[in-house]
């Protein structure tokens, strides 16, 4: 039963671009060997924390999406919790997300074939800009 | 003036002397006229005073939901520029009655902040430092 799943974890503002390569390609080695998928690696860059989190007031911003089990979820976490540079991190199941915004946009879809009306302004809205 | 004081001095009354013209007002006479005039009025004149100062002094649009009206269907939680237009200055998130969202938008919108602040995109609580 495979799930997509979004991991989005921060690391400490002073950590250097290689141990950054470094981690994400041990987490991307763990997804593979129990035979997920990484979909997409996203770094958000650097950018100022709401609150402070370990002393820290900024963070580095990596964003994952994963597909696989939640056994799979459960042993990324588990490394996520111990590797030192992590000040935090969250996972967030989309594949239902996904499923609900597709069902409506089909939907939309067909009526807008059945009456075809100017519709630019919700083309813009189906596509939320990600705020890096 | 002598008239007046030469009356109070006659009834031998010094507050009703004192104050001669607010005597005359809640005079006896007066009051019992007052308390009929209500009743009186109230029936025709009723709908005239609530729509005068309890009607609608302040004109209130109606509300809607902002994610209803812009067809937004992903309230996503890294979408912090749209989450933070529901968020007040302190941090909280804001009423539906307050901002007019519909109840299933706001159940979406609330999981939602409380995701971005648990990854600090948003503050629990206060302004960011």
């Amino acid at each position: 039963m495979n799930r997509t799943y979004e991991l989005m974890f921060i690391v400490r503002p002073d950590m250097a671009e290689e141990d950054q390569d470094k981690l994400i390609s041990t987490l991307e080695s763990a997804v593979t060997s129990t035979g997920g998928v990484v979909k997409n690696v996203e770094r958000m860059g650097k950018r100022r924390l709401a609150y402070r989190v370990r002393k820290f007031n900024d963070g580095i911003y990596v964003l994952l999406t994963v597909e696989g089990s939640g056994g799979l979820i459960h042993e990324l976490e588990r490394r996520l919790r111990v590797t030192e540079p992590v000040i935090k991190f969250l996972t967030v199941r989309i594949d239902e997300e996904q499923k609900r915004l597709d069902k409506i946009k089909a939907i939309r879809d067909a009526r807008r074939k059945a009456a075809p009306a100017p519709a630019t302004a919700e083309a813009a809205g189906e596509a939320p800009a990600v705020t890096a | 003036m002598a008239d007046e004081t030469r009356a109070a001095a006659g009834t031998a009354e010094a507050p009703s002397g004192d104050r001669p013209s607010g005597g005359d007002r809640p005079s006896g006479g007066d009051r019992p006229d007052r308390e009929r005039r209500p009743p009186r009025a109230g029936g025709p004149g009723g709908g005239r005073g609530e729509g005068g100062p309890g009607g609608r002094k302040y004109f209130r649009r109606k509300k809607v939901c902002k994610f209803c009206v812009e067809k937004i269907e992903a309230i996503n939680y890294k979408d912090i520029r749209l989450l933070a237009q529901f968020v007040a200055e302190s941090g909280k998130i804001v009423p539906r009655r307050l901002t007019g969202v519909c109840t299933p938008h706001q159940r979406r919108l609330s999981s939602a902040i409380k995701q971005a602040r648990n990854i600090a995109l948003l503050p629990f609580a206060g302004r960011a430092s």
